[in-house]
């Protein structure tokens, strides 16, 4: 079964008199454990795209089925839910929480999930020990260098343990090495089941994906998967 | 999110800005010990009041001659003088009733007090006994009037402190003789310093047994006369078993005055609570400012965070966990500012005491369980909106903005 499938999605935005088709009858499935790229120029709709697959946007028209559950339909408290549980967000300007420290930017998910805090401190020392940031527990962000903050965001992504992983231009504002250490990790987390899914107009990272999607003018012009 | 979690995200963000923060902590707490410091010094004003009518005796009925007390004193006043006397046997009779514990007689008029070679101006006031027991006197030295016959009375003098100093210096009065009027009186008793008072200020009186008194004026007519009820709930029986028992007495004519402390008291009471409240009013106006000041605060707080507002529901959060988390802030800021406004209140309060010992200026428990929680709801209410805006932004939207 396909962990998502998207039928006939459409997104239209208005913008004062125009209408800007962002998205237009999109149908693309994919399954547990792949890793695709989303790629195109910007405008092309990938942004879109990856936002409708967070559950932060809604289509105007279509269906979307996240491991066989239609979320289009669900109330937005279901929705958000959702994303706590099954969806992990990568950004590429990191989003960390200026005022907390590395373990409380990696905890957030759970505490807005409301586990307990014994549990959070327990599976928080494990992440820091998996992404190596140990000795970073402990800083804020603005005392973390780029690659560990890109880090902490994906500890915090994926500390809910979720059956996507939506990564936006992870690498947009890394330099090239340290964006190839974020990329090798997000490569790592998809090796051992994780679905992948990279927002990039860097035809070199798209390139390692096993499967590119091109959008243009809200359209997929190709898919690799498909041909 | 749990309760726990919400209150420490939300001081978390309150102290990551601590200008912010503070200000609208400060201003909170301006407006609650404006309440704390005023309502302190209205209700001190009162309590200041009440104590001093009280230093008068407790359980107070006062007679006086004529039938309005509130003629005040006119030439038409004094041409329509009643046709009897307040007499001294008026006064004895009003012992006999069952609700009265004490009667004290009082005359009083000018005089010169000449001993020791000094010569000086005095109110003499003429009474009995019961009189120390009625307004509770303490003595300096010696002892207060002697009992005895009250339309006779032996020729003794007790002297107010000040005359005491006057007059004797440091030497011992009790046993000297002075000269009042034109009457030769062994000292028998100074009354202790009382310092300034409503009414009379016993310092500069002089107590003689008021048979004396009425002799040395020339009169049979009783300025007052005071009677101690047996208790608080006799007060309004003694009042009208003294009308009736002086009705009786003179003839079926209701020509006396019947007062009592209390109403005098409840009178000023009323007034100046009224005057505390309006104060109290007055003052919370600063806390509605402040509860303003808190909203803006918490929009500015909201505009500043949309981006991790955008994030935290990316990482799902519900709009209301995010609703809670600016409510509970802004409560936060309004119950911090509310207690420091507090102890800044209370402290208020007792600097004004150490400067005007006299004055008992601590604020009403009303008027600060008032303050506290006005300042606590109107940064709840006020907190709604803020709270509200950010629990509806696009997540969309607000990750944009970075």
């Amino acid at each position: 079964m396909a962990v998502i499938e998207l039928a006939g999605i459409a997104r239209v935005f208005h913008l004062g008199d125009s209408v800007v088709h962002a998205l237009d009858r999109l149908d693309v499935s994919i399954e547990p454990g792949e890793y695709v790229a989303i790629m195109g120029p910007s405008g092309s709709g990938k942004s879109t795209l990856l936002n409708l697959l967070g559950l932060l946007d809604r289509p105007d028209a279509g269906s979307y089925r996240l491991e066989g559950r239609d979320v289009t339909t669900l109330s937005p408290d279901e929705q958000a839910a959702v994303r706590s549980r099954r969806i992990g967000f990568v950004f590429q300007s990191f989003h960390l929480v200026p005022r907390l420290t590395a373990a409380e930017n990696i905890a957030l998910p759970m505490m807005l999930a409301g586990i307990p805090a014994a549990e959070r401190a327990q599976r928080v020392t494990q992440a820091l020990k998996d992404f190596g940031l140990d000795q970073r527990a402990g800083h804020r962000p603005d005392q973390l260098s780029g690659g560990q903050r890109q880090r902490v965001a994906i500890a915090r992504a994926t500390i809910m343990q979720p059956a996507v992983l939506l990564a936006d231009e992870p690498t947009g504002n890394l330099d090239r090495a340290t964006g190839d250490d974020v990329i090798n990790l997000l490569e790592a987390l998809n090796q051992r089941g994780m679905t992948l899914i990279v927002v990039t107009h860097d035809a070199k990272i798209g390139a390692r994906a096993k499967r590119q999607l091109m959008m243009e003018d809200g359209l997929l012009k190709s898919d690799s998967g498909r041909g | 999110m749990r309760k726990a979690d919400v209150l420490r995200f939300a001081r978390d963000a309150a102290t990551a800005y601590p200008l912010r923060t503070s200000l609208s902590v400060l201003a909170m707490a301006i407006g609650v010990a404006a309440v704390v410091v005023l309502t302190a010094l209205g209700d001190g004003a009162r309590r200041y009041v009440v104590d001093q009518f009280s230093a008068l005796g407790s359980n107070l009925v006062i007679v006086l001659p004529g039938r309005s007390a509130t003629g005040g004193f006119s030439p038409a006043n004094a041409l329509t003088t009643t046709p009897h006397d307040l007499t001294i046997d008026d006064a004895f009779a009003l012992t006999r009733l069952p609700l009265v514990r004490r009667v004290a007689p009082l005359t009083v008029g000018n005089s010169e007090i000449n001993a020791n070679g000094r010569l000086r101006e005095v109110v003499v006031a003429g009474t009995t006994s019961t009189y120390t027991d009625i307004r509770n006197f303490k003595m300096a030295a010696g002892s207060f009037l002697p009992e005895g016959d009250w339309n006779r009375g032996a020729p003794v003098v007790v002297i107010g402190s000040k005359i005491k100093e006057e007059i004797f210096g440091g030497n011992p009065a009790v046993g000297e003789l002075v000269r009042l009027g034109d009457r030769r009186l062994r000292v028998v008793g100074v009354l202790k310093s009382t310092g300034q008072g409503l009414g009379m200020n016993t310092d500069e009186l002089v107590f003689v047994p008021a048979g004396v008194a009425q002799s040395l004026f020339n009169t049979h007519t009783l300025f007052r006369i005071l009677i101690e009820a047996r208790g608080r709930d006799e007060i309004e029986a003694v009042k009208r078993e003294v009308t009736t028992a002086l009705k009786a007495r003179h003839g079926g004519e209701e020509d006396v005055t019947v007062i009592t402390q209390d109403a005098v008291l409840a009178t000023f009471d009323k007034l100046l609570r009224a005057l505390t409240a309006a104060v109290a009013g007055i003052a919370a106006i600063s806390l509605a400012v402040a509860g303003i000041l808190v909203m803006n605060v918490m929009l500015v707080a909201v505009t500043q965070r949309t981006a991790e507002i955008g994030l935290l529901k990316a990482l799902g959060a519900r709009g209301a966990t995010i609703r809670d988390a600016f409510m509970a802030e802004a409560a936060m800021l309004s119950l911090v500012g509310a207690f420091t406004g507090y102890g800044l209140g209370l402290f208020g309060a007792f600097v004004l005491r150490q400067m005007y010992p006299v004055f008992p200026a601590y604020p009403p428990d009303w008027a600060v369980i008032a303050a506290l929680l006005t300042s606590l709801s109107t940064g709840l209410v006020f907190g709604i909106m803020p709270a509200r805006r950010a629990a509806r932004l696009d997540p969309v939207q607000a990750l944009m903005k970075h």
